[in-house]
């Protein structure tokens, strides 16, 4: 392994214009699939935002016994889907209303009847909220005789789901494509770079070296070439990101497993086409 | 130490390189191997290297047969049996003693021992003035002794030379023979491919085998045609 390590070392110090040429292919490569994993990332983030919003409230019955709503709260709350029930009286919902809908305050304060009815918010847990699950406990809520109306906003959840769908497909797409060009990329330049050095492997062949002995040391150069170019890429998504923070506006930076997967994956990239390329070359001596 | 056997060799788009060729090299023997240019030596060098199968028959060499040998496996017999070639084939960029040092670390050499061993072959070869001086520094005799050199590295049995003097001058082709002699007389049998019929005929001594389309011909060992 050391014989492997010193040869990759000597190969970059022999010709660090090729190699570093190719590190900085790997990196731009990289730079693209790590723009499209932030954006990807922050699209997420921005759905869930929304998501957890999603609420189901029964509205009730006037006359709705303190009893009764008890009883629904438990027996909703029992629902593995549901995170917390809130009861919210006619006065908090009038109080909310003055609160959040200044522009009718004067509606709201003139009125001595509080036309607002007391219901019942449904919150739900993280990764739960389907478009059955929502559906099936509005459907539940709804069965209760003092339950008025239920609402959840169907269209807007259908909506909602429908551009998460969208956004799944599309990321999963973009990103495989995006990550088949980096790889094509990566491969043609560790190929360049090995064709280069195809002489040595030449001579190996010739003098008896054995193909594990030949291979090691350009999977080392290709597993440093893919380190430093996914490191590139890191440092230029992160400048990239600090100048769209600081001039446009905010976005989350990814998380570390996933820059940590960035720099992992041209790694194994440049790995991979290493072992392609000099697989090609042994078979000519 | 090597035996065809009825060897014919195939190529898609060429046709016959060889065919049926049989013959044998025995220890320490000296063989030169004759004919025009495209008549089949190179490629009955590359069979003996392994570097090409044969499409029938059977090549042995050391003890390695053709159809018993892997890829994976084809190191254990290069390490027995040099090459050297018409054009060299050196590393450019590097030194004399780098080149045969490059041979001697690929095939497992201890680290402390590739400089002194590398040291030695080159003076063998009669380059000891010449260790530091990178390849396009140096003559083409002078190269083609690096490569001699780099042939030696792992001590093999069998030095295979194919057209080693074809980009040599007069003197230098001297300088090489005489450095061919002196490997063979430790022992080392040499096979080495010439279409130079002055140089064939200025070692008498030497057995021949001569190689026409693909088919032997000759072989001065039996001194008669060699096919039937």
């Amino acid at each position: 392994m050391s014989h492997a390590l010193r040869e990759a070392v000597a190969a970059f110090r022999r010709t660090p214009v090729l190699t570093g040429l190719s590190a900085v292919m790997v990196g731009l490569a990289l730079f693209v699939v790590a723009l499209f994993a932030l954006a990807a990332f922050n699209l997420r983030i921005a759905l869930q935002a929304v998501e957890e919003r999603v609420e189901v409230v029964a509205y009730l019955h006037e006359g709705t016994t303190a009893a009764e709503i008890e009883i629904a709260s438990a027996e909703l709350s029992r629902l593995p889907e549901v995170l917390e029930v809130n009861p919210v009286t006619k006065e908090e919902a009038l109080e909310r209303a003055r609160r959040d809908l200044p522009e009718f305050g004067e509606l709201f304060g003139a009125t001595e009847v509080n036309p607002l009815p007391a219901s019942l918010e449904v919150r739900l847990r993280d990764g739960t909220r389907t478009e059955v699950a929502i559906a099936e406990i509005a459907d539940l809520a709804d069965d209760y005789p003092f339950v008025e109306d239920v609402a959840y906003g169907r269209e807007w959840v259908d909506k909602l789901f429908a551009l998460r769908r969208i956004a799944g497909v599309t990321t999963a797409v973009l990103g495989g494509a995006f990550a088949c060009v980096a790889a094509l990329i990566i491969g043609t330049a560790l190929r360049i770079a090995i064709f280069a050095r195809k002489d040595e492997i030449y001579i190996m062949r010739l003098v008896g070296a054995r193909n594990g002995f030949i291979r090691r040391p350009f999977l080392m150069e290709g597993a440093i070439a893919g380190l430093l170019g996914g490191a590139l890429a890191l440092a230029v998504t992160w400048g990239t990101y600090r100048a769209v923070v600081e001039f446009l506006f905010r976005v989350t930076w990814m998380p570390s497993a996933w820059a940590a997967g960035l720099v992992g994956a041209g790694a194994a990239f440049g790995i991979l086409s290493s072992w392609v390329a000099v697989r090609r070359h042994l078979r000519e001596v | 130490m090597i035996q065809l056997t009825g060897v014919s060799k195939e190529y898609p788009k060429r046709g016959h390189a060889l065919s049926d060729v049989s013959f044998s090299v025995g220890k320490g023997e000296f063989v030169f191997l004759t004919g025009h240019s495209g008549s089949g030596k190179s490629t009955t060098l590359k069979l003996i290297h392994m570097a090409e199968r044969p499409t029938a028959g059977e090549v042995v060499v050391c003890g390695h047969s053709s159809a018993r040998t892997s890829e994976r496996d084809v190191w254990k017999l290069r390490r027995k049996v040099g090459y050297v070639f018409q054009e060299f084939r050196l590393l450019p960029g590097r030194s004399a003693l780098e080149n045969v040092a490059f041979a001697l670390e690929v095939t497992g050499t201890r680290a402390s021992a590739v400089a002194p061993k590398a040291q030695r072959l080159l003076a063998q070869v009669g380059l000891s003035p010449k260790l530091g001086a990178l390849v396009h520094e140096l003559s083409g005799g002078e190269q083609q002794r690096v490569a001699i050199a780099r042939a030696l590295a792992n001590q093999p049995f069998v030095l295979l030379a194919d057209e080693p003097t074809g980009n040599l001058d007069e003197r230098a082709t001297r300088g090489v023979m005489e450095l061919f002699w002196d490997i063979n007389a430790q022992g080392m049998a040499v096979v080495m491919a010439t279409h130079d019929l002055e140089l064939v005929r200025a070692y008498p001594q030497v057995r021949v085998l001569e190689i026409d389309q693909g088919r032997l011909v000759y072989d001065s060992a039996s001194h008669q045609p060699a096919s039937a």
